[in-house]
């Protein structure tokens, strides 16, 4: 298809673009559009989730009309091939190239960690969805927030829920051996032993794991089994673990049986409880827009990373909203964004702590055949929950970082 | 007690699947000398064709011969149009197959999605087998039968038949071949479409284990390289035993030293590297 432009559709447009800009309007601060700068994975094997990014952020300006407190916007996507450098790269072009006056994402920690110390320089916003724990707690950057979950921040109602409503006494966990995986089984044995239960065993498989039976073998003589995959992992696990004959419960993370995963599983996730802050059933009229938007759009019920990058984009207009659509003083949007706080989202309800964490509900979830698909029914909801959990904000911070050997197991 | 024997089982089905991956790996490498690091994605096209020709309706094991064969065709195309020109350049083979290797993750991506895509495990060898007391997946213990029956086909058609001769010929002396009559260069073509069609085959069977997912290539190919390295290039017995003590020292040393989960893995090929260059059933260095 070829668009014709005559003179005089040519004059006709440029007039009424002409009109339009010298128009005096209250609520345009300026002619020049928002520049949106989106961090994303679209190859390699972390694209799934990229890809997921992208739909979320594009289904977000389509509903808004790629207007956003009156101006207009303009999206530019960079594809960080998921390394460190490459993110650097790409981050570089946004902020020195584009001029663009947010970045949304990166995907992963080790990404967000190597473009950090830049964009805190560059005094860049920057609204991701990386987990790592210590970006909000103990390294903050002041331009950082996280609007999804720190990796704990899922294993925390988790590991309570385990404890206090299912009366599971005694687990073991597994997770990716990096520092996501390290995180999220840290911070629910810490809850979990809190409230009287007991981490029996930490199983690691690396993250490149073709074969999960060595460690399926070592499962046995507990209440259930917590893991904590990422990926396409999960859906290995699970596969492995009723092929080889496992009965246990299974609990997992945000990124276990996340909505976007269910059409990739079999009956075997069916009854995995899993902890997110995002969950498809949530009735909200934002989270059933976005549902029907993505299915319309793409043929996918939304998960994590494109709920996540929708309420990003929630966020980034209600900042906006609040400095009259003004980006120039970066301080001033900054402050503005931390300060966001929403009540009508995907994710329901949540504001920001003081290093930016978000504070809102996590979802406890049971993955449940309706008829030949599989769905995850919320059957709890834990309302604002911090990244500290039910801990002193001062205490927490005074403790190391959750890592792969801290809480050590008692033993 | 049982997690040594559960642990042994598992070691035995690994290897059976590591076999049919590295058979043609190490068919392609020891006949013709191509390092083919496209091996991986071969792998996973054969899985994701069957996750397309599954999804039309085909049977599981039609799937599997089917993708195979696609594969293998795939396999052709490449060697025609490209390997065939850098006879004897093995770094230019390396950097044309590694790059085929991401073009092809590229296309997988394009078409099948970034989402993990599962195969089911086929009717009638789902649910456990009970062996020595301990229930064992059915489907693994399967997959190490398939490796023998292969083992043993590949032996005979290498070692019985006209064809195999002919291939023997050809790869010991490709000129002395050509002057009694064989075609050389169609040979290779057949061997290497054998290599990609075994590499297909095995993403299809792996399929209901692993999952099709974008990366999956990269997983397998240094499993594959590990085994002909320990086994030796060009023995197929080399292949299976080689395969047999990955699947071992993976079971065992994931279990025993889950810290040092690679050193288990890949210590034993340095050792062999520097002892025996060959590798364990390896003809002698040319």
């Amino acid at each position: 298809m070829t668009v014709q432009l005559d003179r005089r559709t040519f004059l006709m447009g440029t007039g009424t673009a002409l009109a339009v800009t010298t128009l005096p309007s209250p609520a345009r601060a300026q002619g020049k559009p928002v520049r949106i700068g989106l961090l994303t994975v679209k190859t390699g094997p972390l694209a799934a989730g990229g890809i997921q990014m992208e739909q979320g952020t594009i289904r977000f300006l389509k509903d808004r009309n790629y207007t956003l407190a009156g101006r207009k916007v303009e999206l530019v996507v960079a594809d960080t091939g998921g390394n460190p450098a490459g993110t650097k790269t790409k981050t570089q072009e946004l902020t020195e190239r584009d001029n663009v006056d947010m970045i949304l994402g990166p995907l992963a920690a080790f990404e967000l960690l190597a473009i950090t110390d830049y964009t805190a320089q560059a005094k860049m916003p920057l609204l991701s969805l990386a987990a790592a724990e210590d970006m909000t707690q103990r390294r903050p950057n002041p331009y950082f927030i996280r609007a999804s979950a720190t990796s704990s921040q899922n294993m925390h109602p988790l590991a309570d829920y385990a404890a206090k409503e299912l009366k599971f006494k005694r687990v073991i966990t597994i997770a990716d051996d990096f520092a996501f995986g390290h995180e999220q089984m840290a911070g629910f044995q810490r809850v979990f032993e809190d409230a009287g239960g007991r981490v029996v065993k930490k199983l690691w498989p690396p993250l490149v794991t073709p074969d999960y039976t060595p460690y399926l073998a070592q499962i046995s003589g507990v209440d259930a089994v917590v893991q904590g995959f990422a990926g396409s992992n999960p859906l290995k696990f699970m596969k492995q673990y009723k092929d080889q004959g496992l009965t246990l419960p299974v609990l997992g993370g945000g990124t276990a049986c996340d909505d976007a995963l269910l059409k990739s599983y079999g009956d075997e996730a069916i009854g995995l409880i899993s902890c997110s802050f995002y969950t498809g059933d949530l009735d909200t009229p934002s989270n059933k827009r976005l549902v029907d938007g993505m299915v319309k759009d793409y043929g996918n019920i939304p998960g994590l990373y494109a709920a996540g990058l929708y309420i990003n984009g929630m966020i980034a207009e209600a900042a906006l909203e609040k400095t009259g659509g003004k980006t120039e003083d970066r301080e001033a949007f900054n402050r503005a964004l931390r300060a966001v706080s929403l009540t009508d989202t995907p994710r329901g309800p949540f504001t920001f702590d003081r290093l930016g964490n978000v504070v809102g509900a996590f979802y406890i979830r049971r993955c449940e055949k309706k008829g030949d698909k599989l769905v995850n029914t919320t059957i709890k909801t834990y309302p604002k929950v911090s990244q500290f959990w039910t801990y002193d904000e001062k205490w927490f911070l005074s403790q190391p970082v959750y890592s792969r050997d801290y809480p050590p197991l008692k033993s | 007690m049982n997690l040594w024997v559960v642990l042994a089982v598992n070691s035995i089905t690994l290897g059976g699947l590591l076999f049919l991956l590295s058979a043609g790996f190490s068919l392609i490498f020891g006949l013709m000398k191509i390092p083919n690091l496209a091996h991986g994605s071969f792998f996973m096209l054969g899985a994701y064709f069957a996750t397309s020709l599954i999804a039309r309706g085909f049977n599981f094991w039609a799937a599997a011969l089917v993708g195979g064969l696609l594969v293998a065709a795939f396999g052709g195309i490449v060697e025609r149009l490209i390997l065939r020109r850098l006879a004897g350049a093995e770094l230019a083979q390396v950097l044309v197959t590694l790059g085929l290797s991401f073009m092809v993750a590229d296309v997988c991506l394009m078409v099948w999605t970034g989402d993990p895509i599962r195969i089911d495990t086929p009717r009638g060898l789902r649910g456990a087998t009970s062996l020595l007391g301990l229930g064992f997946p059915t489907y693994r213990l399967a997959i190490s039968l398939i490796a023998v029956i292969f083992a043993a086909a590949l032996w005979a058609l290498l070692d019985r038949t006209r064809l195999g001769a002919m291939i023997r010929a050809g790869v010991d002396d490709p000129s002395m071949a050509r002057v009694v009559g064989i075609r050389v260069s169609r040979l290779f073509t057949i061997v290497f479409c054998l290599g990609a069609w075994l590499a297909g085959f095995a993403g299809v069977i792996g399929g209901p284990i692993l999952s099709v997912y974008p990366g999956l290539d990269q997983e397998m190919l240094p499993l594959a390289l590990v085994v002909v390295i320990l086994g030796g290039s060009g023995s197929l017995l080399g292949s299976l035993v080689g395969s047999f003590v990955v699947g071992f020292l993976y079971n065992f040393g994931q279990a025993m030293f889950p810290e040092l989960a690679y050193v288990v893995l890949f210590l034993p090929m340095l050792i062999v590297l520097v002892v025996r260059p060959q590798g364990l059933f390896g003809r002698q260095a040319l």
